[in-house]
């Protein structure tokens, strides 16, 4: 940005003094506009000892603990799963019988045109209504392994299909079979142009667990409605969600660095034919970040 | 096949305003967050750098929290503060502040397409910094952010339903009403899915033509 800008020239002395003013006011701007809010906490008691004293408690961090532990865990499950059912689905789609290519695909754009809650409610409402007993874990885990299993489904097409055609058409002519040509030679190339794309895939996975609030499944913002709602300490919901918020942070920006940083590696390694599909860049498909 | 349509027709002013109450909230969201991310690509493409860095900051930590957590604190935290609003406003700002982290990031990569040579030679003609940007940069970053831009409202569209845990009748929140008459929730929520499909099939089949259109184009 600093040099190649499109937008301005190489700012001269006159513009340089004017960026400076405006960096300037614009800092002033903003540290007022975070010291508000910080005033606004500040006046309302957010800062109280008595709000923040139960995160001391060995029980809280607990319990703080057990909740990130469900969110990881239905996280984990659900990538597992939605791996394997964007591989299937994914395999099914680049298929050259239309018998399988047709319902993969109707699969894969259905899914991803619902709404991922309707799809939890799905796996929730219906067996509550009937007197299932389906763990809650597991409404949660379905719905994600559908709806992030179906993107992911077209970004390992996308990989596949990323690969340039003379690829095959050079593994045919030295006679390997349609099997050989995707496990040998397409499969290589495109896992390491998508990598980035699938490990920002499970950033979304990971952040759209929270919606397991919803379905009062008991991970981490659901335990955090719980230490928030305790009237003897205040009921600190601030505090509370200032470190829940943290450690979602935390984690998928930890996530999100990885994605960006194999995206820049296995761009750097020009051993792959097939382009490097985006892990961040929302000009790509932005849609799917959300 | 009867009782299916009868949970339609039985409950049909439920689902009206459900879906109203949707793209009201749709709506509502797209013009603020579209503001907001505008405002805040503009930051990300300015020349000032301390601009540059506040609104990347501001991407990366909306872009690394979950909606949900949005929503708990808007309608959980901000009341601690003073500061009440009701419901419906509070998921509009959710989703606004949301979502114009991604506006943000389609105006920022929209504008990074445009080659730096095409305004170089802008420059070179004498063209003025506001000539180049409408007469140059514009027309072209445009085609770039449109389709993406869709996927991020479609997206949106879709996360509305979200509102459904935080108090707003939308048509997330339609079970919820409909495990109190009794209705068979399997039908419920295949209307509610038939629902979402009637209004995000349309915007997907434009996207997608947008998209190819103009990918030649360029």
């Amino acid at each position: 940005m600093s040099q190649a800008s499109v937008l301005y020239d190489l700012p001269g002395p006159k513009a340089r003094r004017r960026n400076a003013i405006l960096g300037v006011a614009s800092i002033v701007g903003i540290v007022a506009l975070l010291a508000y809010v910080g005033w606004k906490f500040y006046e309302t008691g957010q800062f109280e000892a008595r709000k923040w004293e139960q995160f001391q408690y060995a029980a809280v961090q607990r319990e703080l603990l057990a909740g990130l532990w469900a969110t990881l865990k239905a996280a984990g499950i659900a990538a597992v799963l939605a791996l394997l059912f964007g591989a299937i689905f994914a395999s099914a789609r680049l298929s050259d019988r239309w018998v399988l290519r047709a319902p993969a695909t109707f699969v894969v754009e259905l899914f991803r045109a619902i709404p991922l809650l309707i799809l939890i409610f799905f796996g929730y409402y219906v067996p509550l209504q009937y007197g299932w007993a389906i763990d809650k874990l597991w409404a949660l885990v379905i719905g994600l392994m559908l709806y992030n299993g179906s993107v992911l489904a077209e970004i390992f097409r996308a990989g596949i299909n990323a690969v340039p055609y003379g690829q095959t058409e050079g593994a045919y002519a030295i006679g390997l079979r349609k099997n050989q040509v995707l496990r040998l030679i397409l499969l290589p190339q495109a896992f390491r142009s998508m990598l980035p794309a699938i490990v920002s895939q499970l950033v979304v996975l990971l952040k759209d667990t929270a919606l397991g609030f919803i379905i009062t499944y008991p991970e981490l913002l659901f335990v955090g409605k719980q230490i928030g709602g305790r009237l003897a300490f205040g009921l600190p919901y601030v505090p509370t969600y200032l470190i829940v918020g943290a450690i979602y942070i935390a984690i998928c920006g930890l996530l999100s660095i990885f994605a960006w940083w194999l995206q820049r590696r296995l761009g750097r390694i020009p051993r792959t034919a097939g382009e490097v599909l985006p892990a961040q860049d929302a000009g790509e498909d932005a849609g799917r970040m959300i | 096949m009867g009782e299916f349509f009868r949970v339609l027709t039985d409950n049909w002013t439920l689902y009206r305003d459900g879906f109203t109450n949707t793209v009201q909230l749709f709506l509502i969201a797209a013009v603020g967050s579209l503001v907001l991310g505008t405002l805040l690509g503009a930051m990300r493409v300015s020349p000032v750098p301390a601009l540059r860095a506040s609104g990347a900051t501001y991407v990366n930590i909306v872009r690394n929290t979950p909606l949900t957590l949005v929503f708990a604190f808007l309608v959980f935290g901000v009341p601690k503060l003073d500061v009440n609003i009701d419901y419906f406003d509070s998921a509009c700002i959710a989703l606004t502040v949301y979502t114009a982290a991604f506006v943000c990031e389609v105006i920022r990569s929209g504008v990074n397409t445009v080659g730096t040579g095409q305004a170089e030679a802008a420059r070179a003609l004498g063209m003025t910094f506001a000539q180049v940007l409408t007469l140059i940069v514009l027309p072209q970053a445009l085609r770039a952010m449109v389709p993406p831009m869709m996927s991020v409202f479609i997206a949106m569209l879709k996360n509305t339903t979200i509102a459904a845990g935080f108090s707003v009748l939308e048509a997330g929140a339609i079970p919820s009403y409909m495990s109190e008459r009794g209705e068979p929730q399997f039908a419920v929520l295949l209307w509610i899915t038939i629902g979402f499909l009637i209004l995000i099939l349309p915007l997907v089949a434009l996207q997608r033509f947008l998209e190819r259109k103009w990918r030649v184009a360029r």
